[in-house]
């Protein structure tokens, strides 16, 4: 568990449930998700240390007869309302671009794509090989291989639904009539959480589905075990 | 200077001028009086009081949701009930809750911190109201019918379709919502045309109070803001009633497009929605600060620069939507930015107290409660403007928190701190304390633990709009915390309301002015009158109590400015927009059963059309009309005298025979509502021409062809006649308005028919296409627009006639014309866009 969550405790009373989960952005297994995080902390204490200042400065205000000039009304007003912001906004926006490039995992190559539809309520994955044609299918499971880039294209078959796994990466909506793309990769194995992120209909609160984390051998196993019949071979 | 605009009067006449004001503007007695009231007082507090029941409502509501969530697998709501809980707990408190009640208390503040006495249009005030509480009640008489809507607050498509949300839900609220949002849309007109025009003598307009100005971004917000939905809302009822398609990707509709204007407005809306709070703010931090604020033209320029930036943002709601990164980061940075204006009103605050002697009563209690909440919520707001953090929290609690801590924090703790502050001038008598003060421990304590796990929550994978949670995600007990401290804070906020009820009857009796404030509205006696100022007063600094000292008693006595009665009839004073110079003598109606008769037949129409009874509707449109005809025939008194005595040698113009006239104003306010209204239906058909292979798709085609030359130059004549009036007037008279204005009604009714087959004959249905929609629907909005054109006309010449309207007294004449060129060039707009562009593209 992420150390920087006990730091935290003291302000978020009261931490009994810790920053680890199945679905939890603060506990990332992959490197979007990391980088997100670190972004998430930065902001944190940016917000805390800001927050605290406006609060001194009211309390302190309040208290006692500070005889501040109109000179100093000024300056104060330009320090606090037009210096400060501008500068902690420039350094976020630096802050955030730099991981940019991790986030979208745009720098390297996808080794694996997966079509996934949403629909009332349930997802469902196409595994697709090299050529684009569907190698295996699940629903309401994803199978990702270890340490590898995997490219989603995500569809929706009737209303707007969202694709997320936290633990992994932001989320990308599942709209009608567009395909979205997303890039994950996992690199912690074993089994975590991803759930429809967008307001669906009655049963959106449990839209949501399991995600095996394989090392690549299992990977190509699991593939075969869920095969797909594939055109012309043959089918009932 | 003011001592010279003072009569002396023989002994008496003081009193009995004091008397004939009051009877002219007190309300009629009884039930039938509180009905037919229009003076901004009493609209103002009801506006107050209706918004506090609507808070109560949708805080019923969300204490259920709170219930459901406190513990996984609970069965308080099952998923439909909680769907619909949800959306009008959100529904509730924006549209309901949150706009009106800032309008209620600009309504019954203004006119008094202004110096007026009354604002410029009573019953378009009134007739608001009856709007916004059959609006609510209409909304929330689908529970009654089993059709409450569930589609979430932002009623996304296609959830929300015909085809996924078969019921009558959806258009309890399309129509519900847009009927209450006509209150915001009147109370733009009447605030802007109040705060240009009717302030006090002397109040230049860099000496207007800051909530004053605050008011004045915020209604331009809602005149540019609102149209959006409003126009989304008419595009997904006229697609779910009458088979349309603008949001169906099937027939090249896109369901983004609804996701744009609803944003287009959602983003303007919570600025709508925080501004005027911090309005307040200025007004109770400078009274308890016991100095002038500090940094007044930095706050004017922050408010001015936050109402703008307001409309760049919206896309940030549509992050996750799949919108290429280079966009996103513009709309990253804006959204980033308007954190600047709203720093600076911050430290102009912080300033204003640490530059002064602060004294701690309980209105700056809760306004301490605000700068904790809402600089929390501000900065979590900077933190999810940031693309990649946005990719995790957004549609999750954390969110939730945020919108919680900037709504609760910036406009509750401020309203709070408002309404303690009045309070004394309502109701002459001061609350109790240690009521006040415990629940604001309460609301404050009761918050803050409620809703700051949710931050963590979110982060936890909490999701929005969840009926519930799998207990794996580790989040239940803080959810059981959130729940518990709710109602902490469900109790504070009823006993605030109480404290403040109770406070009518049974406060201590308190002196006039309890707080030692500097601004107008605290001149004025208790009980306040009707009428507020006995002699308006002349104003030389923004804090004119603190400045002159005499101002409250001379106001109290009818020897001044419009302290004499003789007419008969509600009268207050028009000043110049920049320069507060006195102009024009504005006379107002008074009570009136036409603004209840006229929402009541709307309510009706309504009705009717979502029972699926069009004749219905139609029928009770032309009843409808007629009650607008008759409103507007009982406008000017054609008996009154062009100029008359304001005051001890001051005559002035009555508004009809000024250049300035409010009527004037308000038609350019309408018509920028209008604009934007129409701006929007022109972005509609963009966006979708971008979205399609083929614009017209075959076998549809669009092209200028004969007839619809020819309806391009009928409407030029329209154009040109109804210009032509004006000279016809000045050499005729009001007589002289027939010929123009009825060849300008033919040729509209000539376009129309042109228009229409021009139209139908290259394009098909409009269920088969979105372009076939979009096109029948411009062509429809722009041919509503000529039929109001050419009634306004004939009624103006019918007007002209009679003898209301004449070369001394041009104002209608001005606005018949006026709406003529307003509709020519809309329609201009509309036959290029129909006619011409398909080619050009």
């Amino acid at each position: 568990m992420d150390r920087r969550c006990w730091l935290a405790a003291p302000i978020v009373p009261p931490l009994l449930a810790g920053c680890a989960g199945p679905q939890s952005a603060l506990d990332p297994a992959g490197p979007s998700a990391a980088a997100i995080a670190g972004i998430w902390w930065g902001l944190f204490w940016m917000a805390l240390v800001v927050w605290m200042l406006v609060t001194a400065l009211l309390l302190a205000g309040l208290r006692r007869r500070r005889h501040l000039s109109e000179a100093g009304a000024r300056r104060m007003i330009v320090a606090g309302g037009l210096v400060l912001p501008t500068g902690v906004l420039l350094g976020l926006l630096v802050h955030g671009t730099l991981a940019s490039d991790r986030v979208s995992g745009r720098s390297a190559d996808a080794s694996h794509l997966v079509a996934v539809t949403g629909r009332q309520w349930h997802w469902d994955f196409v595994y697709l090989g090299d050529d684009g044609r569907p190698l295996a299918a699940s629903t309401d499971l994803l199978a990702m291989p270890l340490g590898r880039m995997v490219e989603f294209r995500i569809e929706s078959a009737d209303v707007i639904h969202s694709f997320w796994i936290p633990r992994l990466g932001g989320k990308i909506d599942a709209i009608p009539g567009r395909t979205n793309v997303l890039r994950l990769r996992a690199d912690q194995a074993g089994s975590i959480r991803g759930q429809c992120a967008e307001f669906c209909g009655l049963e959106h609160a449990f839209m949501g589905f399991e995600v095996q984390v394989l090392a690549p051998a299992e990977y190509e196993a699991w593939l075969r075990d869920n095969a797909v019949a594939q055109a012309g071979e043959g089918s009932p | 200077m003011s001592e010279a605009r003072m009569d002396t009067l023989p002994p008496g006449e003081n009193s009995r001028r004091l008397a004939a004001l009051a009877r002219i503007w007190n309300n009629a007695p009884g039930w039938r009086g509180q009905l037919t009231a229009v003076n901004h007082g009493t609209v103002g507090l009801r506006f107050i009081a209706t918004g506090f029941a609507f808070l109560l409502a949708g805080g019923a509501l969300a204490m259920f949701i709170r219930l459901q969530l406190a513990w996984p697998g609970n069965q308080v709501l099952d998923p439909e009930r909680y769907a619909q809980f949800v959306t009008l707990h959100g529904t509730t408190m924006m549209f309901l809750f949150a706009v009106p009640i800032m309008e209620g208390f600009a309504m019954y503040l203004l006119p008094k911190m202004l110096g007026a006495r009354d604002l410029p249009f009573p019953r378009l005030g009134a007739f608001g109201y009856w709007c916004y509480l059959f609006g609510g009640l209409f909304l929330y008489s689908g529970l009654l019918f089993g059709e409450a809507p569930d589609g979430g607050w932002f009623m996304y498509v296609p959830l929300t379709d015909a085809t996924y949300s078969p019921g009558r839900g959806v258009d309890f609220w399309l129509i519900g919502v847009t009927f209450a949002e006509i209150a915001a849309v009147t109370a733009a007109v009447e605030l802007i045309v109040a705060i240009l025009l009717c302030r006090a003598p002397g109040m230049d307009i860099r000496r207007m109070p800051l909530f004053a100005w605050a008011m004045l971004v915020t209604a331009f917000m809602i005149a540019f803001g609102f149209p959006p939905l409003i126009l989304g809302s008419i595009l997904l009822e006229i697609q779910r009633a009458f088979g349309f398609v603008f949001f169906d990707v099937a027939r090249g509709g896109d369901p983004l497009l609804w996701q744009h204007l609803f944003w287009l407005f959602g983003h303007p809306e919570v600025y709508i929605i925080f501004l005027p709070a911090a309005g307040v703010v200025s007004m109770v931090v400078a009274t308890f600060a016991r100095r002038p604020i500090a940094g007044y033209l930095w706050i004017v320029l922050a408010l001015v620069t936050t109402g703008f930036l307001s409309f760049g943002l919206w896309v940030h709601h549509m992050f996750a939507v799949g919108i290429p990164l280079l966009a996103l980061a513009f709309f990253s940075a804006a959204s980033m930015a308007v954190a600047i204006p709203t720093g600076i009103q911050v430290f102009a605050w912080l300033a204003t107290l640490w530059a002064g002697r602060p004294w701690l009563r309980v209105p700056m209690l809760y306004l301490v409660g605000f700068f904790i909440t809402f600089v929390g919520g501000g900065l979590t707001g900077v933190m999810v403007a940031l693309v990649p953090f946005d990719w995790q929290v957004h549609d999750t609690h954390f969110v939730v928190a945020h919108l919680h801590y900037v709504l609760i924090g910036g406009l509750m703790f401020p309203m709070f701190a408002g309404l303690y502050y009045w309070l004394p001038l309502a109701s002459g008598r001061m609350p109790s304390e240690s009521l006040s003060r415990t629940a604001f421990w309460m609301v404050f304590v009761g918050f803050h633990l409620a809703f700051l796990p949710m931050h963590l929550t979110g982060l936890l994978g909490m999701t929005r709009r969840a009926y519930s949670y799998p207990e794996q995600l580790g989040v239940h007990w803080l959810n059981l915390l959130s729940t518990a401290a709710s109602f902490v804070l469900a109790a504070g906020t009823v006993a605030i309301l109480i404290d403040a009820a109770l406070c009518f009857r049974h406060g201590r009796p308190g002196r006039r002015n309890p707080w030692r404030a500097g601004t107008l509205e605290w001149a004025l006696p208790h009980p306040v009158p009707a009428y507020n100022f006995a002699s308006l007063p002349v104003v030389a600094d923004r804090y004119p109590l603190w400045q002159d000292r005499g101002l409250a008693a001379r106001t109290a006595d009818a020897t001044g400015l419009l302290g004499d009665p003789a007419s008969g009839r509600r009268e207050s004073m028009g000043t110049s927009i920049l320069g507060g110079v006195p102009e024009q003598v504005i006379r107002l109606p008074g009570s009136s059963w036409q603004p209840l008769l006229a929402a009541l037949a709307i309510a009706a129409l309504l009705a009717c059309f979502i029972a699926r009874l069009y004749l219905g509707s139609v029928l009770v449109l032309v009843v409808l009309l007629g009650q607008f005809c008759a409103w507007a025939w009982t406008t000017g008194d054609r008996h009154a005298p062009a100029r008359v005595q304001a005051g001890p040698r001051l005559g002035l113009p009555v508004q009809y025979a000024c250049r300035n006239a409010p009527g004037w104003w308000a038609l350019v306010v309408t018509l920028l509502i209008d604009g934007s209204l129409f701006a929007s239906l022109v972005f509609a058909y963009f966006y979708l021409w971008l979205g399609t292979e083929a614009w017209p798709p075959a076998p549809m085609h669009a092209g200028a062809d004969p007839t619809a030359r020819v309806a391009l130059v009928l409407l030029g004549v329209c154009w040109i006649a109804a210009a032509a009036s004006a000279r016809l007037m000045r050499r005729g008279g009001g007589r002289a308005l027939a010929l123009p204005l009825g060849v300008a009604a033919l040729a509209g009714a000539g376009f129309l028919r042109a228009q229409w087959q021009a139209v139908a004959s290259g394009t098909g249905a409009p269920g088969e296409h979105a372009y076939a929609s979009v096109v029948w629907t411009l062509a429809g909005f722009h041919s509503v627009h000529v039929a109001v054109a050419m009634l306004v006309g004939l009624f103006v010449a019918a007007r002209g006639q009679r003898g209301y309207v004449g070369a001394e007294r041009p104002l209608e004449q001005r606005i018949a014309a006026a709406l003529w060129a307003y509709v020519a060039a809309q329609g201009a707009i509309a036959w290029g866009v129909i006619h011409l562009f398909p080619e050009w593209a």
